[in-house]
């Protein structure tokens, strides 16, 4: 049974230019102790995920679709209990850690902030805690006095994961927790998260444009493109097999040092990923494939099964889909999951 | 180009009190002895974290930045005696597109600047039109008159870079180009740099933290920490036959498919105003810590002695005492 289960999720800014439709209709599933990878670029909407989950998007936004926690849907628990949720059986490591901690508050302060907010405990007896999981995180708990400004980006990305973990939730959603720390940094940190999330039996969501990361740190990976999961899969078979002709041009720009077919080769997509209140018709992403062809234009395709367990929202799929299927039964090899060539 | 033994320091603030009782402002040695050499046409990455001193290098090589020691050679000539002309010769493309770019003029205004600074004879149009060209934006007249909101990111990077290209240099320094740009965007702006340096026989040098970047677009990589390079060579040496331990730290920690099991360096570099005294990269040496260097006698060495860069083949130079012991990291 899942710990997380997200249905039909859309999300809709409202913004003065109209309404932004960020999420388009996501669906995934997060068993206790899955670590999920979610990628994409700007606008892809993997951000507006993680601030739907836990309802932190701003006021006014239309949030529709399923969110089960537990088997309770986080989209419709009033405000007690939603307040029950955050903190306590999700919390977020978000973006731009560095400047999400309160400059004027000692850091032992803030981890031991929401602990005694949750009533988990009085005064001393967070601070203690908040003692142990700077320790926890690697850092020596006398830094508890320390202001922010006296630790380097690292420490205070650290600190976040501290204050994440410090109602001791099941499932920690990280949003671009190691982009900006240098990649000495970024390892250290990312060790760590994986640590914590075995000690602890923690499902995650890791969110981040960097594929690479995800292959090393995620069991499963999702692949986002303006509002929708457009592959997803084992984490190593997307990267090193990707189905999606995006995901493909994704895995690109994150070459294997020492594989000669990257060297002198650079290759990116034409344009920008688009901006979600200007989406092109059919296949969103039509305009910048490689492998556009007719109908890509006007149909935007669902999820199509590539084999158990991995899906890609492709036509080519779709119409190779036959052969690939075939093929699948008489062969294990994960190298059928490549859309067959000069179909459709 | 050729920079010998450059030292780029800058010395820090001193609060009201602490000028009074004689305290010393620390100064930070940011580029503390560098000498690389870059041959037309080649594409130099100089590489390394945050603080190592790469964009203080390549800020003094354009020069922005005055170095208290050292030189820096352009065909022969001290870049000082005439910078004017030679900022002419060699143009910086910085790292953040949009803020290199100014919000209130348009593409046509960005890229003709250059030519109006240096009094550039010749019909301004047609010459932004080419550079604009070159840059991969066609037809360019179709741009002229956009402000860069209105452009993607890649597109931006265009301007950005046409507006160095329309000086017609002959070399080009790059800050990171494609940091501050999406992903999937970045290729296409490699291959502009690959392909400019094909068409126009540019000599390119990127500061870059991204060793991958390197691996895909430079000929040779130079490794930076601390205020030196530490190691430098044919990118297919230094980054497939690491012979420096920091550089194999660097690339045994680039995230891939089954990863992560290798060895982290702990803590972080230290600041330049506080550079370890013998190899200033022993406090975090695995060869150190494991036991290694003592056990091959020169653990000595390492904490007392600062070395520079020794010759390990040709072409192929290292800053570390294992080299002339003919030993791996």
């Amino acid at each position: 049974m899942s710990l997380l289960s997200v249905d039909e999720l859309q999300v809709t800014y409202q913004t003065q230019g109209g309404p932004v439709p960020a999420v388009r209709g996501v669906a995934f599933e997060l068993a206790r102790g899955e670590v999920l990878g979610l990628a994409g670029e700007s606008g892809c909407g993997k951000s507006t995920i993680a601030g739907a989950i836990l309802r932190l998007l701003p006021k006014g936004t239309d949030v529709s679709g399923r969110v089960l926690l537990d088997d309770q849907n986080v989209l419709e628990l009033k405000p007690g209990k939603l307040r029950a949720v955050r903190w306590t059986e999700a919390s977020i490591v978000f973006q731009g850690a560095m400047h999400a901690l309160n400059p004027v508050q000692r850091i032992g302060d803030q981890i031991a902030e929401p602990i005694i907010l949750h009533g988990q405990a009085g005064e001393r007896e967070a601070l203690v805690r908040a003692g142990s999981l700077l320790e926890q995180v690697g850092l020596p708990a006398r830094r508890l006095r320390d202001y922010p400004h006296e630790l380097s980006g690292g420490q205070r990305q650290r600190v976040m994961i501290a204050m994440a973990l410090a109602c001791s939730p099941r499932l920690i959603i990280a949003d671009e927790p190691t982009t900006a720390l240098d990649v000495m940094v970024q390892a250290q940190v990312l060790r760590l998260l994986k640590e914590l999330q075995r000690e602890l039996g923690l499902a995650m969501i890791f969110i981040t444009h960097d594929l690479s990361v995800l292959v090393e740190t995620c069991d499963r990976l999702a692949v986002m493109y303006a509002g929708r999961i457009i592959e997803e899969g084992a984490a190593d078979t997307v990267f090193r097999q990707p189905a999606h002709p995006y995901t493909r041009a994704l895995s690109a720009a994150f070459p294997e040092i020492g594989d000669a077919r990257f060297r002198m080769h650079p290759a990116g997509l034409p344009g920008d990923p688009p901006y979600p209140a200007d989406l092109p018709s059919g296949c969103t992403f039509h305009p910048r494939c490689p492998d556009a062809f007719g109908p890509c234009s006007t149909v935007d395709p669902p999820l199509f099964d590539v084999s158990p367990g991995r899906r890609a929202a492709c036509l080519l799929l779709d119409a190779g889909r036959a052969s690939l299927r075939a093929a699948a039964r008489t062969d294990d090899h994960a190298d059928d999951d490549l859309p067959a060539e000069g179909q459709g | 180009m050729e920079v010998r033994d450059l030292h780029v320091s800058f010395t820090g603030r001193l609060g009201l009190g602490a000028g009074l009782v004689g305290k010393k402002a620390a100064v930070a040695r940011a580029v503390d002895g560098v000498s690389l050499s870059l041959q037309k046409g080649e594409v130099l990455a100089l590489a390394g974290e945050s603080g190592c001193g790469k964009t203080t290098a390549a800020r003094a090589i354009m020069g922005l930045e005055r170095p208290h020691r050292g030189e820096i050679l352009y065909e022969d000539e001290p870049i000082w005696k005439d910078l004017r002309a030679y900022r002419r010769k060699v143009q910086m493309v910085f790292q953040d597109p949009t803020g290199a770019l100014n919000p209130r003029e348009t593409v046509y205004e960005s890229v003709a600047e250059g030519l109006r600074i240096h009094r550039v004879p010749g019909d301004e149009r047609t010459q932004v039109a080419k550079a604009l060209s070159s840059a991969g934006m066609r037809p360019p007249e179709r741009f002229f008159l956009n402000y860069p909101h209105e452009l993607s990111g890649g597109q931006r990077q265009r301007v950005v870079i046409a507006g160095a290209l329309v000086l017609e240099p002959h070399m080009i320094v790059a800050d990171e180009p494609v940091s501050n740009l999406d992903a999937s965007v970045r290729g296409e702006i490699l291959a502009l740099l690959m392909d400019l340096r094909r068409r126009l026989g540019l000599t390119i040098l990127i500061v870059t933290h991204d060793l991958g970047l390197a691996w895909m677009v430079a000929d040779r990589v130079a490794v930076m920490y601390l205020g030196r390079v530490v190691e430098i060579g044919p990118a297919e040496d230094v980054l497939v036959h690491p012979k420096h331990p920091y550089t194999k730290a660097l690339l045994d920690v680039v995230p891939e498919v089954g990863g992560g099991g290798r060895p982290i360096l702990k803590g972080e570099p230290p600041d330049p105003t506080r550079i370890p005294a013998g190899c200033r990269f022993h406090p975090r040496c695995p060869v150190v810590a494991s036991g290694r260097a003592e056990r091959l006698g020169i653990l000595g060495r390492c904490t007392g002695e600062d070395l520079g860069l020794e010759q390990k083949a040709p072409g192929h130079q290292v800053a570390c005492y294992l080299t002339e012991l003919g030993e791996e990291p």
